[in-house]
């Protein structure tokens, strides 16, 4: 790949500075807020550092219940769990549903397509009373496997088109060559596409996990007892009928984010690279 | 050998106390306080479990946000608690939903101020069905009284030597101390909560004895806005985009000297600040002394858990100790008659001044005609503080909205021709679809049997928690929710909302209008959130770039923040007064921009939160794609001599357009539906004309009196324009989209 010339580098660099720098101001205030003691909504430059504390981070991650045991630790393995479990099932449910979409063509495919779709279109504030509904019938209220399942199944739909246009991109030369060989369906599809198909499903993983990792009135909904509360529930908690604790709450919001950074470092490895090129030669 | 039999005995033993443990009876407690008040709340709840050792009680604190849904969901599924503290304004909706018991006992007003104990007594909410509200019994109530909330008046001791006893000694205080960027006393103008005690002072009221009439539109209406003019625009001695945190910050660094405001404001104040509190003044003009609206906590029973245990752990609660802890430790102004006259608490002239300001307050009215009131009142009070209106003439369009907004409910339809046309139309569908079915189709079905075997996971979940509740919202939509009754409406609903016949189109709550708007905010950000993402997610492709991973986590930063925060965050740069947006426009030299007093400046500052939220998404998506391209593609295009621009349209975007189609697809449809942000940062100002369909919905279900029928049908249209749309995408790009093999 041949470099462009310094000028233009030059530019590139100053184009990506003065956009992070647009996009972090506001990420910055809500840092002011989290580690000062009076914390307000007007934007500061220069950090008042006599008002600085420690007292909104400590104060959320050192939550206890009544018989001692320790909320934060127990809410974020559950967070774990709940935006695990829900990223795992939706991605291997998204991935086979995808295959299927890209590589068959089948009685009810527009119409399953155009489903997915279709089901994005209802507002979900709409959706939550109906939904529990369910969720109670099926005798899952109040456990893990219920807001995985909820989690997992909101998340389906993009994930499914997502991976169903990145198969489409990946020559059905290479199932065939595969199928000649004697290859069964299933082993094409889990050694030859799925892991060509590895920034698709990197990007789906993000998105599943996040959109389970931030979500809070289902949760709060659904989970009926403090030690397994998610940690978005706990975080929302800072806001009450009247007022809201604003450091505490920006605290608590960069103490969340923070899983989510730490993840995407990890999955931008498989993001870039461009691995599926290679192979695809 | 004897050692295991008595390692046998104790586990016997340790099992029996375990299961008898498993027996003894569990009171489960809801709420949704925080801080002080929570804790307090704890040390009560940790004393009777000292006291009653068989019963187990488990507290629960739900956050405010989910606090009603999950009530309204729980309780009736049986999942509920056995006892919650909620606000008595709920009680309309409560009894209407059957979530609550009355008090089993009558309650004694020797123990509770009567003040708190009138609102929530049987027969005191009006409005409702008179078999559901049940007949006023002398002592009989729907809950027990803990606490009230109201507003009284918090000065700085440094900047206000004696509180003004009638509000021209308030104003002359605050003229005072008034210079450039700092006020005498804020308050959040934008909500009529904080603007009721100059209406109720000045001998206005909300409705009508019965409860079945708004009556906002009076004299002495006007001659409250009169004097909220006089204070913003007059004397300007009130900053007039103050909202709840900015009026804190300002107390707490000495920039206003007097604050009206409730007891949840004592814990913001910062530690080092002097201050006060007295009850609100008298209204000058009228005499008569200021009165907010009172709310008073209750603690309910739910439906059907009115068991001995759980009234015990009620009655310890509420008793007068209980009351005292929760008053000296958690600052509550609480509803105990006998904590007032504790010596401790009498110590602490904050509570003794709520106790005052109560005998001064007007009840938080339970009719559900109320809830119509709040947006037209709100839209009125800035209409006057920004001098957009006359008092008198602002508050005449309230009037008329809420005439608008409380349509009666449609006539009750017969179910039975809906029910026949739908099972007709159901098997006219199969028929169609058994008459047109492609050849062979059997064998076809067998023949992708791989393809459906390698989908049924999919379509078993989605069925069961996307389709099914998408059915039920869908089903709503053609019932109406009234004061006590739900009726099958057929198509009424839609109709109404349709045709729209209740206001022109350039009115803000026509339907068209609202479209025409969601349209514009879907279209300005997916062109926004494509172009700034793929623009980035291009600069940050190439291999020679260092720092990429840095660059592409910094930049992915906005999405990973909950949007809840920086939706807030994003309100407070607008703000007209103090914000960074405006402070950087007059460091330029220009004029700063009252951002949410016109429809432009508020849509722009709603698109510039969420494409700053949304752009992440675009650029990820993007990234994934443009790594997928083989770089022989590339080289084949620089052979044949293809510049940077035609490789770009010639082989970046046809290869992206795979993965780029279903992200903007989903994008729009996503934007289309974008609640937050409309929501927090423009609330839909000014006059509701910046609101978008979703949040339009919201309102008719959750703002304005729980329409949920007409919701669920505004929900309904906005799915099938969705659908209409995605057609009509779907025939642009038929042919790239078309299954392979």
């Amino acid at each position: 790949m041949s470099r462009p010339r310094l000028l233009l580098r030059l530019a590139a660099y100053g184009v990506l500075v003065l956009t992070a720098l647009v996009v972090l101001s506001p990420i910055y205030a809500v840092l002011v807020m989290a580690f000062s003691r009076a914390p307000g909504f007007s934007v500061v430059v220069a950090p008042d550092w006599s008002t600085f504390t420690l007292d909104h981070v400590k104060g959320f991650l050192s939550t206890h219940d009544a018989e001692g045991r320790w909320l934060f630790g127990r809410q974020l393995l559950n967070s774990v769990v709940v935006s695990g479990g829900a990223t795992l099932v939706g991605v291997l449910f998204a991935t086979s549903a995808g295959y299927a979409f890209s590589r068959f063509k089948f009685p009810g495919h527009r119409a399953g397509m155009v489903g997915f779709l279709v089901t994005q279109m209802f507002p979900g504030t709409m959706m939550i009373v109906p939904l529990y509904l369910i969720i109670n019938a099926l005798g899952l209220v109040d456990t893990v496997a219920g807001l995985v399942a909820v989690y997992a199944t909101t998340a389906l739909p993009f994930c499914v088109w997502m991976l169903k246009g990145y198969f489409d991109t990946i020559p059905i030369d290479l199932d065939e060559a595969a199928l000649i060989d004697g290859a069964s369906r299933v082993r094409v599809f889990y050694q030859v596409l799925l892991p060509l198909a590895r920034p698709a499903i990197a990007v789906t993983a993000l998105f599943s996990f996040l959109g389970a990792w931030n979500e809070f009135i289902l949760a709060a909904t659904l989970l009926s007892r403090e030690e397994k509360f998610t940690l978005p529930v706990t975080l929302y908690r800072h806001i009450g009928a009247y007022g809201a604790d604003w450091g505490a709450f920006a605290a608590g919001s960069i103490i969340v984010s923070i899983p989510v950074c730490v993840l995407f470092l990890f999955l931008e490895r498989h993001l870039v690279g461009g691995l599926s090129a290679g192979a695809v030669k | 050998m004897r050692r295991g039999l008595v390692i046998g005995g104790l586990a016997v033993a340790t099992l029996s106390c375990l299961s008898r443990l498993g027996q003894a009876a569990e009171v489960v407690l809801w709420h949704s306080y925080r801080a002080g008040e929570m804790e307090a709340l704890d040390r009560t709840v940790d004393r009777f479990r000292h006291e009653h050792p068989d019963t187990k009680v488990r507290v629960l604190a739900v956050p405010y946000g989910a606090y009603q849904q999950k009530l309204i969901s729980a309780i009736p599924a049986g999942h509920g608690p056995d006892l919650f503290i909620a606000a008595h304004d709920q009680l309309g909706d409560m009894i209407r939903r059957e979530l609550i018991e009355p008090v089993p006992a009558a309650l004694a007003s020797a123990q509770f101020l009567d003040e708190t104990l009138r609102p929530l007594a049987v027969g005191a909410v009006q409005g409702i069905a008179a078999g559901a509200a049940g007949p006023a019994t002398p002592g009989r109530s729907w809950g027990w009284p803990m606490a009230f909330k109201t507003l009284v008046l918090f000065y700085r001791t440094d900047l206000v030597a004696t509180p003004p006893a009638t509000t021209d000694g308030m104003i002359e205080i605050a003229h005072a101390l008034t210079r450039p960027g700092r006020f005498g006393l804020a308050y959040n103008l934008a909500e009529f909560y904080f603007h009721a005690p100059w209406y109720f002072g000045s001998g206005a009221e909300l409705l009508s004895a019965d409860g079945l009439s708004a009556r906002i539109e009076s004299e002495a209406a006007a001659a409250s806005g009169a004097f909220l003019r006089r204070l913003v625009l007059e004397e300007r001695v009130v900053p007039t985009d103050a909202n709840g945190a900015l009026v804190t910050e300002m107390f707490n660094r000495g920039q206003v000297a007097m604050v009206v405001n409730g007891p949840w404001f004592i814990s913001e104040i910062d530690r080092g600040v002097p201050w006060k509190i007295a009850t609100l003044p008298r209204m000058s003009a009228s005499d008569r002394p200021a009165r907010p609206l009172l709310t008073v906590e209750g603690l309910f029973v739910a439906k059907g858990r009115a068991t001995p245990e759980t009234v015990g752990l009620a009655e310890a609660l509420v008793s007068d100790s209980a009351a005292r802890i929760r008053a000296l430790e958690g600052g509550q102004p609480v509803a105990n008659r006998a904590a007032y006259d504790d010596p401790e608490v009498a110590a602490r002239s904050v509570l003794g001044t709520f106790r005052a300001q109560l005998e001064q307050t007007v009840p938080m009215p339970t009719a559900p005609l109320v809830a119509l009131l709040w947006e037209p009142l709100n839209e009125a009070l800035r209409q006057i503080s920004r001098g957009a209106l006359a008092p008198k003439v602002a508050f005449a369009a309230a009037a008329s909205r809420v005439r608008v907004l409380n349509q009666p409910l449609p006539e009750s339809e017969s179910a039975a021709p809906f029910v026949l046309g739908l099972l007709l139309l159901l098997c006219g569908a199969l028929a169609v679809a058994v008459w047109r079915r492609p050849p062979r189709f059997v064998a076809r079905l067998l023949a992708a049997r791989a393809a459906y075997a390698f989908l049924l996971p999919t379509a078993i979940g989605m069925t069961l928690l996307v389709a099914v509740p998408f059915l039920m919202g869908l089903g709503l939509g053609f019932f109406a929710f009234g004061p006590g009754e739900v009726r099958f409406v057929g198509f009424a609903n839609f109709v109404s909302i349709i045709t729209a016949a209740e206001y022109p189109v350039t009115h803000p709550l026509s339907f068209y209008f609202t479209l025409v708007v969601t349209v514009l905010w879907t279209v300005a950000n997916v062109l926004l959130h494509v172009g700034i993402g793929f623009a980035l997610a291009l600069l940050l492709s190439p291999a020679w770039l260092k720092g990429r991973g840095l660059f592409r986590v910094l930049l992915i930063l906005p999405w990973t923040i909950p949007n809840y925060i920086t939706a807030l965050v994003f309100k407070g740069l607008f703000n007209a007064q103090f914000g960074a947006v405006n402070a950087v426009l007059v460091a330029l030299g220009l004029s700063p921009v009252g951002w949410f007093d016109g429809f432009w400046p508020a849509f722009a500052a709603n698109v510039v939160t969420n494409v700053w939220l949304g752009f992440p998404f675009m650029m990820v998506t993007l990234l994934g794609a443009l790594q997928a391209i083989p770089q022989d593609l590339y080289d084949a295009a620089r052979v044949d001599g293809a510049g940077a621009w035609q490789r770009f349209v010639g082989v970046t975007l046809p290869q992206v357009g795979p993965a780029l189609l279903p992200a903007v697809i989903l994008g729009t449809i996503w934007t289309f539906n974008m609640f937050n942000i409309v929501f927090l940062v423009s609330e839909g100002q000014p006059e509701g004309s910046t609101d978008i369909l979703v949040t339009e919905a919201y309102r008719w279900a959750f703002v304005r009196n729980g329409r949920y029928g007409y919701a669920a049908a505004y929900s309904t249209i906005i799915f099938v324009i969705l659908v209409l749309y995605s057609l009509v995408t779907r025939r642009l790009v038929a042919p790239r989209s078309e299954a392979r093999v």
